[in-house]
């Protein structure tokens, strides 16, 4: 009796969106990032379904970090002080495939910087380091639309991620986004409802669907991982269903949530192991799973995490 | 929802005319119109009126052909007319052959026939057959679908994938004396016709034929198309330039989970 075939095809694709501008496409980097392109569900179909290769962004905050745990401070000690340091850091040492550039410094409850701070730091990572780069609001819907237009500006023509719009916040990022030729991170807050209405928002304004990333809130390990694997998966087979609302590749934060957890950083706590490896772990298992429910580029912070997480990307999708 | 576009028919008078007159501009207007309203397909059927009707099927796939490349489903009863528009037709992005019975007193193979000329057409060639056999068209829900059966076994048979078929129940008139037990009886059908193979083969029907000589067409038409969408039905040749016939495919198809849900989901359906 013959097998029958039972492997599941789709019409629909991931967009491919290819970040970063090198010199012939009027930028400065020397390396460019694809995402995207897959055409089943992770492990699932041919290889050539697979699509690109998943990346990691590595986060670099625009000013010093002051409430980082020692076990995630340390190993990047000599260089949280200077961004351009930082980010070179990343990329040469650590295997970074692109930055976030995080503006944690520019919120109001924080450091509350300026326009003119954020467009130095801008421009001193795009010097230090020719990889493309995400560019992230602090979250303030009003300091975000004064100054991210700004550090768009000084990133024109570089094919940047900036973000992130949100349904209620979204036409000044959007605008600027377009003019100087950037992508736009689409946010919701685990919310594939909203995630769709973003997405047409932006659309409705101009911008082109296949340079919008998407962003779900994450949830790291313990924090609901499970909705957002579970939001990443569907709105995979929605992509390959054949919504184009929804066919964008997508970005997850798992540095910054998983450091949130208490698991990750609480120096007393005998029987769970050394304060050391937990962070790393936290961030590690909670990037593998998203990336089982399709995510395409993953945020993260320790040095630790990153090998590990690279290591399995290499073994999955080579 | 796979619809299939209905106005390039020469039952239409302007269409008629448009194939009298060699008038592509027309042909092709109303090729982008339903393009752009969302269609997956366009129907083309030259007509009874037309002469030549194989020319005119060439003419009509060649002009749309020129400024569209919407696939098509070649309309016609006549299998010499379906192999014209063959010719001509680019069948990369999938072609329909429409439409065969499962068989008829004067060719028992003729469905074998359709799934010759679909393969030689392409991998993405699909046909709609119609549960209809040399007996006609049967008036209860167990013909329907002992035809149906035949038609997906003898596909399986020849190796035609199910995702390739569509079947037809062929709806009648609701204003046809005694036919208002029909509509319920396709529903029936369709329940049970999803499940003879897995994947299920596509189920698809002429739907404005419900309506016709009625008043309120248009309201009978989107009423049973959201009861049969909900049934599973998952096709229909259908009038894709008539909006609120588009808004109920696109609220039935949200209902039913084929499409995720958002605040302007009425603006973005976009099929699939």
């Amino acid at each position: 009796m013959p097998i029958p075939e039972v492997a599941e095809s789709f019409t629909g694709a991931v967009n491919r969106v290819t970040l970063g501008a090198t010199k012939d496409d009027g930028g400065t980097r020397t390396k460019t990032v694809t995402v995207g392109g897959a055409r089943n569900v992770v492990y699932g179909g041919s290889p050539e379904e697979a699509g690109e290769t998943p990346v990691v962004a590595m986060d670099v905050l625009d000013t010093k970090p002051e409430d980082w745990p020692d076990a995630l401070a340390e190993p990047l000690s000599d260089v949280l002080d200077s961004p351009g340091d930082w980010a070179k850091k990343c990329v040469e040492e650590l295997g970074a495939d692109l930055i976030c550039l995080k503006f944690e410094g520019i919120h109001p409850d924080k450091a509350d910087k300026d326009a003119a701070h954020a467009v130095k730091v801008t421009e001193e990572v795009l010097k230090a380091v020719a990889v493309p780069l995400v560019l992230w609001g602090c979250g303030n819907d009003e300091k975000d639309n004064e100054v991210m237009p700004k550090v768009s500006g000084a990133a024109k023509g570089e094919k940047c991620l900036i973000g992130t719009v949100t349904e209620d916040n979204y036409k000044s990022l959007t605008a600027i986004a377009l003019a100087d030729g950037h992508f736009l991170i689409t946010e919701a807050p685990l919310d594939i409802n909203i995630a769709k209405q973003v997405n047409i928002l932006a659309s409705d304004m101009g911008f082109p669907l296949d340079r919008i990333v998407t962003y779900q809130s994450t949830g790291a390990l313990g924090y609901g991982i499970e909705y957002a694997y579970s939001i990443q998966e569907r709105q995979r087979l929605a992509a390959l269903g054949g919504d184009k609302m929804m066919a964008m590749p997508v970005i997850c934060d798992v540095g910054y949530e998983s450091w949130r957890a208490k698991e990750a950083k609480l120096e007393d706590a005998p029987g769970w192991g050394a304060v050391d490896d937990r962070g790393p772990m936290w961030e590690t298992a909670t990037a593998i799973c998203l990336l089982q429910a399709g995510v395409d580029i993953i945020r993260l912070r320790h040095p630790k995490a990153v090998a590990t997480v690279k290591g399995f990307i290499g073994k999955v999708w080579s | 929802m796979i619809l299939i576009g209905e106005r390039i028919n020469g039952m239409f008078t302007n269409v008629k005319q448009a194939i009298a007159d060699k008038d592509k501009k027309v042909i092709q207007d109303l090729a982008k119109k339903q393009t752009d309203a969302g269609a997956t397909y366009l129907d083309v059927n030259v007509g009874t009126a037309a002469a030549d009707q194989e020319a005119a099927m060439q003419w009509l796939v060649e002009s749309i052909q020129e400024t569209c490349s919407t696939p098509l489903s070649l309309d016609s009863q006549k299998p010499a007319v379906i192999a014209a528009g063959l010719k001509a037709v680019n069948a990369e992005n999938g072609v329909i052959l429409n439409s065969t019975p499962l068989n008829k007193k004067s060719d028992e193979k003729i469905f074998d026939k359709y799934m010759e000329m679909a393969d030689n057409a392409g991998p993405k060639a699909c046909i709609i057959t119609l549960t209809m056999d040399k007996n006609g068209v049967p008036q209860d829900i167990d013909t329907r679908v002992a035809i149906a059966a035949d038609i997906v076994s003898k596909a399986m048979e020849k190796g035609f994938d199910s995702q390739r078929l569509f079947i037809d129940p062929i709806i009648l008139p609701v204003k046809v004396p005694n036919a208002q037990v029909q509509p319920g009886n396709i529903l029936a059908a369709i329940d049970q016709i999803r499940y003879l193979s897995e994947p299920a083969p596509h189920m698809t029907i002429g739907l404005s034929n419900l309506s016709q000589g009625a008043t309120e067409r248009s309201l009978i038409n989107r009423v049973f198309l959201a009861m049969a969408i909900a049934r599973g039905m998952d096709s229909a040749i259908v009038d894709v330039l008539d909006q609120d016939l588009m808004n109920v495919v696109a609220t039935s198809e949200m209902l039913m989970n084929k499409q995720i849900y958002s605040d302007s989901f009425l603006k973005v359906y976009s099929g699939g």
